[in-house]
């Protein structure tokens, strides 16, 4: 059933936000795919002729200390950034969602137990954990990913179980229950769907949050390890030479803003889309 | 009386619990990782054998099975000693951690204060005319301010404040020559050195702060109560004062409190660009050494300085509503 809204806005207008955001999101996820296609030139190539050059057209982000083309390793590094969000959110998101849905579905001591680590989970210092965990097993982009996800479902899951705890009176439960399904057939089926929404939302702001992680631990030298270029590692770079080349840390930095901005955009506009309850 | 005992009990009591829930997991996570303490300092030395390393490893007590060490290690807690660090001086931990509690506590101290002073007025202006010029404005300037990593801004304030138009010490706590100052220019100094890492612990936390009080307080403002006031005559300024600003605080004490991990978190990376001598800097230098005791203690610190922001959140929000004061048996 649509309402028609009282006044009459153009649908561009209305979702200016949401657009914005997804046009960020769809771009900086073009330029990362297709970088191999769209960098003048190759990421990793030191070129002594071409030390610390400002930006220029043939540069178009000026070159770093080793005469590497800067534009082509944004590119690359927005490659690094987009893989460490999704697989983090990817891993922090099942985690939650699992454990949510058992927490809300069957309630009392399971519920307990599993809120209860949550609280403790959310108690810790994180990153302190994550550096520590990170500089003990090799700074690799695997570790980075799955540390950031195992640190990171603890939203989902109080979220998650906060849904389920409503959903599961619903009355098609009732009746999925009446007809004779299993719990797991009721979890996945009938409550996981109607649940998807709220983490959708968090699993786009996620992706932001995993980028900025990532980026500050490049940026310590415990992210993404030189030669290959990531945002934070380019920042750990041009911190360097800051006083000489301010190329090197406004360009990387400006690409994190960015990109950050638009999973923020995509993911505060879905959730008014998502729940107007919130919106008004 | 006795429903307040209880709750505050049963509260203590939980603390303990996620107190020991912390240290349990720390302390695994950070033996089962591949490497050891005397890596170190036996690769160092060529002439350090398989036996040195033995011995090395018996000194630390890493010999033993894991629980026997986590339980060594928790009788000592109990006594208030975190052990001695494994690496350089040897010194004992607390002493190393008790020398440098003081500066990153009172800049995340601070920036919280800080944080307060910009992100009320900001959400509560944005929530009152919601919709407004200042609502639409502060909205994108929060959203650029969220995504805004800290470290690049620091980067960028050095760049200009530091280089291009220097006017503000960008490394370390104190100037050369500092110990020939007089006590006020010595606290001048400091101060000056604090400006910038205050100011991006800061830029860290305002632009959530700001949002969350702003829907906060339009939350509250949809209340029934507000109208009530509102129908009987009372001003805008009693309104907004008296009845809506109080309880739109609550929540945002309690997001406070929990956002202490944060700031601690925060605090490796500001105190490694400013070249402070906090406890950030000391976990780095921890981490990167392999300083079991050292880790351990700091990740405690941690999570005690975490409990008990939790904590004070919670009394916060006791005082500032009479409701939650009586109690229902800890629920919320």
């Amino acid at each position: 059933m649509k309402r028609k809204p009282l006044k009459r806005v153009s649908p561009w207008a209305r979702h200016a936000l949401l657009i914005l955001g997804g046009l960020i999101v769809g771009l900086m996820s073009l330029a990362a795919v297709f970088a191999p296609l769209l960098a003048p030139f190759d990421p990793n190539f030191i070129n002594v002729d071409a030390l610390l050059l400002p930006p220029s057209p043939t540069h178009l982000m000026g070159t770093d200390a080793l005469g590497r083309d800067v534009f082509s390793r944004i590119l690359f590094g927005g490659r690094v950034s987009l893989w460490v969000g999704f697989v983090a959110v990817g891993i922090a998101t099942s985690i939650g969602l699992t454990l949510g849905l058992t927490a809300g579905y069957f309630g009392r001591i399971v519920d307990e137990i599993i809120m209860r680590g949550v609280d403790v989970m959310l108690c810790f210092p994180s990153f302190f954990l994550i550096l520590a965990v990170i500089a003990f097993l090799e700074p690799s982009l695997t570790n980075i990913m799955i540390v950031i996800g195992l640190t990171g479902w603890m939203g989902v899951a109080r979220l998650v179980r906060a849904e389920t705890l409503t959903i599961r009176e619903r009355d098609y439960v009732l009746a999925a229950r009446a007809a004779g399904a299993g719990s797991i057939r009721i979890i996945v089926r009938h409550i996981m769907p109607n649940a998807i929404g709220p983490v959708l939302v968090s699993a786009t702001l996620g992706v932001a949050g995993a980028i900025l992680t990532e980026s500050s631990l490049s940026f310590l030298g415990l992210g993404v390890q030189p030669p290959d270029a990531s945002w934070g590692n380019m920042l750990m770079e041009g911190k360097e030479v800051l006083g000489i080349a301010w190329w090197l840390s406004v360009f990387p930095g400006l690409a994190i803003l960015f990109t950050v901005l638009g999973y923020n955009l995509l993911g505060e506009s879905l959730r008014d889309l998502l729940d107007p309850r919130l919106k008004q | 009386m006795a429903h307040v005992l209880k709750r505050i009990l049963i509260k203590l009591l939980w603390v303990g619990v996620v107190f020991l829930g912390i240290t349990v997991i720390s302390f695994w996570v950070i033996h089962l990782a591949p490497g050891s303490p005397t890596d170190l300092q036996t690769t160092l030395n060529p002439d350090a054998g398989i036996e040195a390393r033995v011995q090395l490893e018996k000194l630390y007590g890493l010999d033993k099975p894991l629980h026997i060490q986590y339980a060594n290690w928790l009788k000592r807690l109990i006594q208030l000693d975190f052990g001695q660090s494994m690496s350089g001086d040897h010194r004992p931990v607390w002493d190393k951690i008790k020398e440098r509690l003081p500066l990153t506590f009172g800049m995340n101290v601070a920036s919280m204060l800080l944080t307060l002073l910009i992100a009320v007025p900001i959400g509560v202006t944005a929530a009152w005319w919601r919709g407004g010029v200042f609502d639409k404005l502060s909205t994108v300037v929060v959203f650029i301010g969220f995504a805004m990593p800290g470290f690049w801004l620091a980067l960028l304030l050095m760049l200009w404040l530091g280089i291009a138009w220097p006017i503000l010490p960008i490394s370390g706590l104190t100037s050369m020559g500092f110990d020939s100052m007089s006590p006020m220019g010595k606290l001048w100094d400091v101060t000056k050195h604090l400006i910038l890492p205050i100011f991006i612990y800061t830029s860290g936390s305002w632009a959530g702060m700001s949002r969350f009080m702003r829907s906060s307080m339009l939350e509250v403002l949809r209340q029934d109560y507000i109208m009530t006031a509102r129908a009987k005559g009372l001003s805008s300024r009693v309104v907004l004062f008296k009845h809506a600003l109080r309880n739109a605080l609550m929540p945002v004490i309690t997001i406070l409190g929990l956002s202490v991990p944060a700031l601690i978190g925060g605090s490796v990376i500001i105190e490694s660009i400013f070249a402070l001598p906090g406890l950030g800097q000391l976990f780095y230098q921890a981490v990167m050494s392999r300083d079991y005791p050292l880790i351990m203690g700091s990740l405690v610190l941690g999570a005690i300085l975490t409990l008990i922001g939790n904590l004070l959140a919670d009394i916060g929000y006791g005082l500032a509503d009479p409701r939650i004061r009586v109690g229902q048996g800890g629920k919320r």
